[in-house]
């Protein structure tokens, strides 16, 4: 069984590698790098949302809370890159370990609900400290430094985050086929069987929540190192959605799906920016398309079409 | 000492009072039926025993110690296991899967080893997963070894979830209306396993309706009505019970 | 001094917080009908509010145009609800979510295709002539948002306290399948709670453009403040979804007024935090538990 599991994880290395090689610009370059960002905060995202059964509208907070880090930390107190990015994590861990003990105490619409407040609330707070984050407008974000190496070329940034995003893929695997995995599957599948059998409901929640969100600060970070500027928009409400229906539409509960999730929603708004108000029709449209025919999302609907598992 | 120690118990949604001041104790080893009829409150005691609801009033021992009040998850660490009169069966999972979620508190469940993949638990789980073909086998289901939980039938189900229940490798079982839903050949076959998990050590209790299969299995039995306990004795001293007679059994056993 | 001030900040929240009892009564209509949370129920504030504007403007007389702009909503309600939300009957709350939201983001994007991104404003009711009360200044049409409010309430409360039409919604929302057995026709049900949700929201819309103005992006915030207001009340409960819009109103008036205005939009969910933390079925929810 392992041998299958793994086989899509080397497809993903194989295009991760030949990629650079047929991309034919430095545009392509940079979506390549976004997607697979993206594709790195969905992949934790699934695991809360499609593996474990919960829910969370708020995760662009988390995305903000280390992209900030990232940015306010070096720029005003003088931080190393990375000692932020740790901070950033830290810091976002903290906050999730927090709130999600009594936010999983709720269900469906009242989680759905306590997570969107959290994502408002760190967004407004984000937008209004002008002073240590430049307000509305934003701020630069210094360059990341790695042993002295400076990140600054394309691509660097590929290969660091190709990198990043097939360690994930990897772990995410292991880790779904797992004590601590099923664990999880088991909850989103009968809580209160899951319960008789040893599994510490509320305390698997606010694991996978914290897990969910300290991926969600340090690509949040890497992100911010990347672009080179963050505002917060990076945090907001439709952000949130947007990750939440990469989920979705790629495939809930699945570890591909969370990539095709990735790749398509990153590529679709490039592709609709001239049309700007269609943009969000087309958006709207395809959400709701998806989830009338394909509640599964595409890749274990087009999965079980072809009768194999994803 | 009795294994299991029920004194007085009690609960009360609002105004109905589903259970009253029950008492009763399960000696070790033994099959101990719970019976009465439908609204007797049979399965809502046995929430109360496994922690999915909390007693108004009343005290629950096992092994000397108080149970009352405390988390299924925290009973299933003292060796109590159940199954469910509406199926609770992942169905997002694979059967095999299902069986070795019972397993969960023998297993190592840190999520960064389990992330890094490393050896102790892939041999751990590769261990677990031949156990729990083992009990799939054990119940009757080598046919479903392989199978998706949700490909299987009803009455293949009712036994996954005894297989879930086994594989934690508890001392106490209970089992809510094993047999329900299922044909007269299921429900012997039933009948057979839970004999079968009987003596393998474990004991059992169990709300059943039906009597063939009550008066069969169990050394003990006890009766509820209206939520109260009406009497408890051998199969035979309930069966000539004039009270539940009148209102139970009728002309059935 | 003070106590105009207070006054002040009262009025101003209680004119807001009644658009978000409206939006709130209306996501507690759906909600108690299909168990879904409508994500879109603030485009339909906004849908009233620009409709308002865009009839007017093209010339309609005010009385006509305000009806229209409540028929219209009401009718995009219901479009809602036969192509997105019956097909999916029974679904994941994520995926209803999804979709909610998916409509709201295709409502708000054809507004914006077709009248614009521009703030725009409705003429007051009868006039613009503040009116003095203890120091505090009241405009008329915060009379006419208040007014217009109560009466809308009272109304609700009678067709569901004392008409068979709303007695058998109510029943639809206690437990659908027996409301089908005793012969409620419960897809009409469905239907007439996403046309009076709209309707509502839009009503709710159109009252306040006068005052706060509208554009095509009113829409997000006031929904989400709405719902804020649904579950403080106690979601599923209509008294609790208008005394928790007004209550969400005052507290965000008085919070931004006395405590800081930059973090004005942030009381709502703050508020919303605290009421799921340590009071989730809100404040006239009942308490519920799982049967196993």
């Amino acid at each position: 069984m392992k041998k299958n599991a793994y086989f899509g994880l080397y497809i993903v290395i194989a295009i991760l590698l030949l990629l650079p090689f047929v991309l034919p610009n430095s545009f392509y370059m940079d979506l390549a790098i976004r997607m697979a960002i993206n594709a790195v905060i969905v992949l934790g995202l699934n695991l809360l949302i499609g593996f474990a059964g919960q829910i969370s509208m708020g995760h662009a907070g988390f995305l903000g809370i280390g992209a900030y880090a990232s940015a306010v930390l070096p720029t005003h107190f003088g931080w190393h890159p990375l000692l932020a990015m740790g901070a950033g994590a830290l810091a976002t861990g903290m906050l999730a370990a927090l709130v999600a003990r009594p936010i999983f105490k709720l269900k469906g619409h009242y989680l759905a609900m306590a997570t969107l407040g959290l994502g408002i609330i760190i967004n407004i707070v984000l937008r209004n400290e002008a002073a240590l984050t430049g307000g509305p407008d934003g701020m630069a974000v210094p360059s990341l430094g790695l042993l002295g190496f400076e990140l600054s070329s394309d691509k660097h940034w590929y290969w660091v985050v190709a990198l990043l995003l097939s360690v994930s893929v990897w772990a995410s695997l292991n880790l779904i086929d797992s004590p601590f995995g099923r664990a999880l599957r088991a909850l989103h599948g009968s809580e209160v069987a899951s319960q008789v059998a040893g599994v510490n409901v509320v305390r698997y929640k606010v694991s996978i929540f914290v897990i969910s969100a300290v991926f969600a600060s340090l690509m949040g970070s890497v992100t911010a190192h990347y672009v080179g500027f963050v505002t917060p928009n990076f945090a907001d409400f439709f952000h949130s959605i947007e990750l939440v229906t990469m989920v979705v539409i790629g495939g809930m509960a699945s570890v591909y799906g969370s990539l095709v999730g990735a790749v398509l929603l990153t590529a679709l708004p490039q592709a609709l920016a001239t049309f700007e108000g269609w943009e969000t029709v087309a958006f709207g449209t395809i959400l709701m398309v998806c989830m009338i025919f394909m509640p599964r999302g595409l890749v274990p609907t087009l999965a079980a079409k072809f009768g194999k598992g994803a | 000492m009795a294994l299991l120690e029920v004194k007085q118990l009690s609960i009360q949604f609002g105004g109905v009072k589903a259970v009253q001041n029950v008492s009763f104790s399960i000696e070790a080893g033994i099959v101990y039926a719970v019976i009465g009829p439908n609204g007797a409150g049979k399965t809502t005691l046995f929430n109360l025993i496994t922690g999915v609801y909390t007693p108004t009033s009343g005290s629950i021992l096992l092994d000397g110690e108080s149970i009352a009040g405390k988390l299924p998850n925290e009973l299933a660490r003292r060796g109590v296991a159940r199954t469910f009169q509406n199926l609770q069966i992942c169905m997002n999972m694979s059967a095999l899967e299902n069986v070795m979620v019972g397993a969960h508190l023998r297993l190592d469940r840190n999520p960064l080893k389990a992330a890094l993949r490393f050896p102790s638990i892939t041999r751990r789980d590769a261990e677990l997963r031949e156990e729990s073909a083992e009990l799939m086998r054990f119940v009757g289901l080598e046919k479903y070894i392989k199978a998706r939980a949700d490909s299987m039938p009803y009455g293949a189900l009712k036994r996954l979830e005894i297989a879930r229940a086994l594989a934690l490798k508890p001392r106490i079982i209970f089992l809510d209306e094993p047999a329900a839903g299922l044909n007269p050949k299921e429900t012997i076959e039933v009948d057979a396993l839970v004999r079968k998990v009987a003596d393998s050590g474990v004991t059992v209790v169990l709300v059943e309706h039906d009597m063939k299969m009550v008066m069969n299995l169990s050394d003990r039995i006890l009766v509820l009505d209206y939520g109260k306990k009406l009497t408890e004795g051998t199969g035979d001293e309930v069966r000539k019970n004039p009270d539940v007679i009148a209102a139970y059994l009728g002309a059935h056993a | 001094m003070m106590l105009a001030q207070f006054l002040q900040f009262l009025f101003s929240g209680m004119t807001v917080g009644a658009t978000y009892a409206l939006a709130a009564l209306g996501f507690t209509l759906i909600y108690n009908a299909s168990n879904v949370i409508n994500f879109a129920q603030g485009e339909f504030i906004m849908l009233g509010g620009m409709l308002a504007v865009f009839f007017t403007q093209a010339g309609l007389p005010l009385p006509v145009a305000l009806v229209l702009a409540i028929l219209v909503p009401a009718i995009v309600g219901v479009v809602l609800e036969k192509l997105a939300i019956e097909p999916v009957k029974g679904a994941e709350t994520v995926t209803l979510i999804i979709i909610t939201i998916g409509a709201s983001l295709v409502i708000r994007g054809l507004i914006q295709v077709w009248l614009g991104k521009g703030t725009h404003s409705l003429p007051a009711f009868s006039g613009d002539v503040p009116i003095q009360i203890l120091g505090a200044t009241l405009m008329p049409q915060s009379l006419w948002v208040l007014g217009v409010t109560a009466v809308v309430v009272v109304v609700l409360w009678y067709f569901f306290s004392r008409t068979l039409h709303g007695k058998a919604m109510l029943a639809t929302s206690f437990n659908r399948l027996a409301a089908e057995l005793v012969g409620i026709n419960t897809s009409w049900v469905l239907f007439m709670s996403f046309a009076m949700s709209a309707a509502l929201g839009a009503l709710g819309g159109i009252l306040v453009a006068p005052i706060t103005m509208t554009s095509y992006d009113v829409g997000i915030m006031l929904g989400l403040k709405g719902f804020v207001a649904a579950v403080v009340g106690g979601l599923g409960n209509g008294l609790g979804a208008v005394l928790g819009g007004l209550l969400v109103g005052i507290l965000e008036a008085m919070g931004a007024g006395y405590i800081s205005s930059a973090y004005k939009d942030a009381i709502p969910f703050v508020m919303i935090l605290f009421m799921l933390f340590f009071m989730p079925r809100g404040l006239f929810g009942g308490k519920s538990t799982d049967r196993v």
